[in-house]
């Protein structure tokens, strides 16, 4: 491994000074009031309907053992050969990325398992810790992607989820709200930019 | 110096097209209308607005507290921050850091900060090959074009242009213009891109103080994909970007993509707490390029809360007819015309003219900048200055002088009014008249507003 580059902090000083000259009152900090923020009585049905809008697919079982029969329904994964599960309780995967060093040699895997936190009502989202993946890109470079995560855990609006996250302590972090998409061709929706083509959320009731 | 930027000259191939224009007009009110649709879900929207706005403008003010709390945390997490006082400086620090491990190939993610450096060309100028992997930006780059709107950087493309550009540059069909099947010859030719690449360069969305974090935010996956393979990744932000606390996230990512597209959140929210393991390095370079002389603004410091949603220029009446390009400058539409003369104000003088000051970028504008305001208070400064033309500064104190004495108006008025009823066409509509070219004149009204008005004020 190189010696990485020092930082440059020849500037740092002038710029500093220079906003340091123009003092300008200081209003207090804003915190959110919760009161003043939408909640949902069935957020588990409003996730599931905002999971739709953005392209994903909700489905929700019992325990874990359901996932893998409603995955077997869909084509491309009876046919996947390279998968990687960070839920085993779900799904036995095919490869085990803790074995491998570098993250470039995941870029055939057709499916990623991976484990989710909790679910956001008001967007889709779903929050995963990067604590919880061997290698962070195996969210992004699988052609698919299905996230288990536990139905007790869900929030409704972003307020309440950084709350819930206020001291992770993962080096990555993401809130992950359907397939990867691009509308860059004449604004036209297409899913599976760079990353994953769909996205399956399995809602687990006794995980 | 740069060249002198004159928005209707350089708007006139594009406005002289109606059914590109027409297009484009379209395809960005549909934008805004999906905004208009997310912002109406939420009960509390505006007081999103106020508390962001709030926030910002807390932060701006005690910025030099937070940029060095925001140094510490990062750096304490491993990160390496580096300062950059301006464009060039920052395009050097990025060389040498690529230098420094000896690569030659970089993907890039989208960002504007990059292309205010003009990163892009410095690099290659210093032999590196750089991919931008987002694909409007990278559907741009292979036409040697730049980008025409901050989030939507292909909007003024057509689909059967970017298939005769992926025809030559990737090799699928001719004539081939289905959005799925070129994003899918993209998707193959980008993949080789990331594996291949060596570092990772990305913008930043949000810094934050408290624990001198990075938040990303996209749609394609491909900042996290071009961070997550190479072991080096570079994050470049303005000294703008910064949050004081996580939680101040909750306020801005419910604000950033319902303002942007009109999507409840991006696919992707990655937050970045210091590199990906003990083997790995993230360098931060924090730039100023301009950011603390326009904070001593009392005018325009508020310009500084934008969080490039880019909701302001899909809401213009000018920019949706006139196209990003006609701008001449990386950030286009109203927020551009507030911030480019504050780099220049001699290049970019009739961009605050590049606007009917309709307000309406100020009512979509997620934290509350008065955009509309500060175009008027541009205009004042430019005239102020003599950096009108002619034209213009004489039609201005003429219409001063007018305004100043009442009986004089009056009489302008009646013979105005004649004028317009005798007047014949040729002497209107000739080509040393541009206003005419495609407009009509009025028809004079009969009675003037001041007699129709003592008519009725005794009812
Ligand atoms: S000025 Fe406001 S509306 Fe325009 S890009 Fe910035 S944040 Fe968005």
């Amino acid at each position: 491994m190189m010696k990485p580059t020092p930082a440059d902090t020849d500037a740092r000083q002038a710029i500093l000074d220079r906003i340091n000259t123009k003092q300008v009152d200081i209003p207090p900090l804003p915190d959110v009031d919760v009161d003043r923020v939408i909640e949902f009585d069935q957020p588990i049905d409003t996730f599931i309907e905002m999971l739709a809008m953005v392209g994903g697919q909700a489905h929700q079982v019992d325990s874990q053992r359901d996932v893998r029969a409603l995955l077997e329904e869909i084509d491309v994964f009876r046919t996947a050969t390279r998968i990687v599960s960070l839920a085993p309780d779900s799904v036995a995967g095919t490869i085990d990325a803790t074995q491998i060093d570098d993250p470039h040699d995941l870029a055939t895997v057709d499916w990623t398992i991976a484990r989710g936190e909790f679910m956001v009502a008001e967007n889709g989202s779903i929050w995963i810790d990067g604590n919880s993946l061997p290698h962070r890109v195996l969210l992004f470079i699988a052609q698919y992607l299905a996230i288990v995560v536990p139905r007790s855990q869900i929030v409704s609006n972003m307020h309440q989820a950084y709350e819930r996250i206020e001291n992770f302590s993962a080096r990555f972090g993401v809130f992950v709200s359907g397939p990867s998409k691009t509308a860059d061709i004449e604004q036209s929706l297409v899913l599976g930019a760079h990353g994953c083509r769909k996205l399956q959320v399995f809602i687990v009731g006794d995980l | 110096m740069l060249p002198i930027i004159q928005h209707p000259a350089a708007a006139k191939e594009f406005v002289n097209d109606p059914n590109r224009s027409r297009w484009h007009d379209q395809a960005l009110w549909f934008v805004r209308s999906k905004r208009d649709k997310q912002a109406a879900s939420l009960p509390e929207w505006e007081y999103l607005r106020e508390t962001a706005s709030g926030i910002k403008t807390h932060t701006i003010a005690n910025l030099s507290h937070y940029l060095q709390e925001f140094e510490r945390n990062a750096t304490a997490r491993g990160a390496i921050v580096h300062w950059a006082r301006d464009a060039e400086h920052h395009n050097e620090i990025v060389l040498r850091i690529l230098q420094d491990h000896k690569t030659h190939r970089i993907v890039k993610s989208k960002s504007m900060l990059t292309e205010e450096c003009g990163l892009n060309h410095y690099l290659e100028d210093n032999g590196i090959d750089v991919v931008d992997t987002d694909l409007g930006e990278r559907i741009v780059q292979l036409r040697g074009e730049t980008p025409s709107h901050i989030v939507l950087p292909a909007i003024h493309i057509k689909k059967e242009e970017v298939g005769d550009t992926f025809h030559t540059h990737l090799g699928t069909d001719e004539g081939a213009s289905d959005p799925k099947y070129l994003a899918e010859a993209a998707r193959g030719h980008l993949r080789d891109k990331f594996l291949a690449g060596e570092i990772g360069i990305t913008g930043v969305n949000f810094a934050i103080a408290e624990t001198g974090g990075l938040v990303v935010c996209t749609n394609e996956g491909n900042a996290d994909l071009g961070t997550s393979l190479p072991r080096v990744h570079i994050a470049c932000m303005g000294i703008e970007k910064l949050l004081p606390r996580q939680r101040d996230l909750g306020v801005f990512t419910r604000l950033l993509a319902r303002s942007a597209t009109g999507q409840p959140i991006t696919s992707y929210t990655s937050h970045f707490n210091g590199p990906r393991d003990e083997n790995s390095e993230l360098h931060i370079v924090l730039v100023d390029n301009g950011r603390s002389r326009l904070r001593e603004s009392e005018t325009f410091r508020a310009a500084m809360h934008c969080i490039r949603c880019g909701a302001c220029m899909n809401t213009c009446p000018v920019y949706r007819r006139s196209g990003g390009h006609s701008y001449r400058a990386t950030v286009p539409g109203p927020i551009g015309s507030v911030l480019s003369p504050t780099r220049d104000q001699n290049s970019y003088k009739s961009l605050p003219y590049a606007c009917s000051l309709c307000g309406s970028c100020s009512d979509v504008c997620p934290v509350k900048i008065p955009l509309h305001h500060q175009l008027l208070a541009w205009r004042g400064e430019l005239v102020g200055k003599k950096l009108l033309p002619v034209s213009k500064r004489l039609a201005m104190r003429f219409a001063s002088y007018l305004f100043r004495f009442p009986a004089l108006f009056r009489m302008v008025g009646k013979v105005g009014r004649f004028t317009l009823r005798v007047l014949p066409r040729w002497a209107t509509h000739h080509r040393l008249n541009t206003w005419t070219i495609a407009r009509e004149l009025p028809e004079a009204p009969k009675e003037t507003f001041r007699d129709w008005h003592r008519r009725h004020r005794d009812h």
